[in-house]
């Protein structure tokens, strides 16, 4: 079953294309990993599911549906979360706070200004749960912009997490890191995402990272996929291994 | 787990009650132990504060720095003039319920304008905004009265039961308009402390802290800061309101930009990071001005350096400055 499709997406920065016709197929429940080099063109193919950016021609269809000209809003509404690679927060916000606003803005209770935020008690349960998934409920209190670098990756997914999504695009949610709060970060994002049967898109530039945690990897280089595959089918590949290891493509 | 969730908000709102209670009593006791004259500027003060809240869910809570909050105080100020001069009754209360919407509606559609834009090009739309009133104000002198002005005799409060007349009107009015003002006070200091711990004052805030990720949570960004805007303009204009029946005349200075300056200096002073912060100041502005005025006059200069002196030494205001030397010495205490 598809979820997402993208047609022919391109997109164009100067003489670069980051997104050269892209045809991208995100199967509902799967785990996928989209690795490549720097400038491959990843984000930016994020960015335009996320509506972040807006494609140059293409179309993007979510269940068949044409989304390419919707808002973030919409398509946040049409199932589409997604986390950033550098920490995007609410800094002056608790914690709490921080994943509260999502379940807010996604039941639609943002526009309430008479009635206090502590006092509606699904939302404070609703948030206490996804804090607990994601390890961070004994911090609930701390303002967002004080935890460590690994929490606060954290907290990024769980946020759009709140959201309810269908589709999770992650950007690099292990980046900054060290080696052993990757894992950590990882075994929760992937536990919960498959808890909670959500399909995710994952941007990693740590082969062991996407070796172990993905379904599906798909490798990206100038804009254009370079391969498609399972981490078995992909680990086989000598073309990507060369890439991965620097060498230059031969012909 | 549940116990806890459900002790969280109540706890925080019985600490609002037990700090705010004996402040109150200590308001409500106060003018029968001071002069006229100093419950007079207590007015003024608890005034200046009703506009510094307003003033500060722009700028503490929103984000946003206008420069041109000046235009709502004198526009609520103007409507209770016109009011006097071309309507009936000569009632505060009808005032309240003139003089509200209009600032409403003009903060609502100068706002659409301004939130258009952020950082210092919001500002200066406000404040162009703000000086196009003004100069309305002056060359409309037939319906304004020009730099003269119009007179606001003292109204009759709650629904003509108070009337201010005779010889000992003046004293009877300061000590009875202050506890109207008062009551007002308190109504807008709680309607303003739900607001910003309302699910809507939250999404300001996280608009405030990271307007990309708000977006990415699905708020509609601008109409929210529209929506800031809006009661932030109005609570403005009710000080307006309130202010011109006890200054007895309104004139185009109200509507100048240097009073939109106080009113962001007020906020600075009391600290805008604070909820406090803004009714601090407003209460510490109106006595240091009035003093400043009466002691040299050289009175702006004065003004200037402790305005100096706060943005170098007390970035975080009064409040900010003294919740953080309690915190210090929580700390030490903790340690010993």
């Amino acid at each position: 079953m598809i979820l997402l499709r993208t047609v022919d997406l391109r997109k164009q920065f100067g003489q670069t294309r980051a997104c050269n016709g892209l045809d991208f197929i995100i199967n509902k429940g799967e785990f996928l990993s989209l690795v490549g080099s720097n400038g491959a063109g990843k984000t930016t193919l994020v960015n335009l599911i996320s509506a972040h950016l807006q494609p140059d021609s293409g179309q993007i269809l979510l269940e068949d549906r044409d989304i390419t000209f919707t808002t973030v809003a919409e398509r946040i509404k049409a199932g589409i979360a997604r986390s950033f690679q550098i920490v995007n927060l609410f800094d002056g916000l608790s914690v709490f706070d921080n994943v509260a606003l999502a379940v807010f803005s996604r039941d639609g209770k943002t526009v309430k200004m008479t009635r206090l935020a502590d006092h509606d008690r699904d939302v404070r349960l609703e948030t206490l749960e996804v804090l607990g998934q994601f390890g961070l409920a004994g911090k609930a209190a701390t303002p967002a912009g004080g935890l460590a670098q690994g929490e606060r990756k954290l907290l990024d997914v769980a946020v759009a997490y709140a959201l309810h999504p269908r589709l999770l695009l992650l950007d690099e949610p292990t980046s900054g890191v060290s080696t052993h709060e990757k894992a950590q970060i990882m075994d929760t994002v992937s536990s919960v995402v498959r808890g909670g049967m959500v399909t995710a898109v994952v941007i990693e530039h740590d082969m062991d990272v996407v070796f172990r945690y993905s379904d599906r990897i798909v490798m990206m280089h100038e804009g254009s996929f370079l391969a498609d595959g399972t981490p078995e089918e992909i680990r086989a590949n000598q073309e990507v291994a060369n890439i991965l290891l620097g060498a230059p493509l031969t012909a | 787990m549940t116990r806890e969730t459900r002790q969280l908000p109540n706890r925080s709102l019985l600490k609002l009650v037990a700090g705010a209670a004996p402040i109150l009593l200590v308001l409500i006791l106060l003018p029968s132990l001071i002069g006229t004259y100093q419950v007079q500027l207590l007015i003024y003060g608890l005034i200046a504060a009703i506009a510094a809240l307003g003033f500060n869910l722009l700028l503490g809570y929103t984000g946003l720095l206008s420069f041109g909050h000046s235009a709502y105080f004198g526009i609520g100020a103007y409507s209770v003039a016109f009011a006097v001069a071309h309507l009936g009754p000569h009632s505060m209360e009808f005032y309240l319920l003139l003089g509200i919407p209009i600032v409403a509606v003009t903060s609502a559609l100068f706002g659409y304008i301004c939130v258009r834009h952020t950082r210092i090009f919001f500002g200066i739309l406000t404040l162009a905004i703000s000086q196009v009133v003004y100069s309305l104000a002056l060359s409309f002198y037939w319906v304004t009265g020009g730099s003269d002005g119009l007179r606001v005799p003292r109204p009759a409060l709650l629904l003509g039961l108070l009337s201010f007349s005779g010889s000992h009107g003046f004293q009877f009015f300061i000590k009875s308009y202050y506890y109207y003002v008062l009551g007002i006070f308190v109504i807008g200091v709680v309607l303003m402390w739900v607001i910003v711990h309302s699910p809507f004052g939250k999404a300001l805030q996280a608009i405030r802290d990271n307007e990309v990720r708000a977006r990415f949570i699905g708020l509609r960004i601008r109409r929210f800061r529209w929506i800031s805007f809006l009661v932030s303009g109005t609570f403005t204009g009710v000080a307006g309101i309130l202010w011109v029946p006890l200054n007895g005349l309104t004139t185009p200075d109200v509507l100048y930009w240097t009073f939109s300056g106080e009113i962001v200096f007020t906020a600075l002073l009391g600290g805008f990071r604070n909820f406090t912060g803004p009714i601090v100041g407003g209460i510490v502005f109106t006595y240091l001005k009035t003093y400043a005025v009466a002691s040299t006059e050289y009175w702006q200069l004065l003004l200037g350096v402790v305005l100096v002196t706060l943005v170098l030494v007390l970035p975080t205001g009064i409040v900010g400055a003294i919740s953080r030397a309690r915190q210090r010495l929580a700390r030490r205490s903790a340690v010993t």
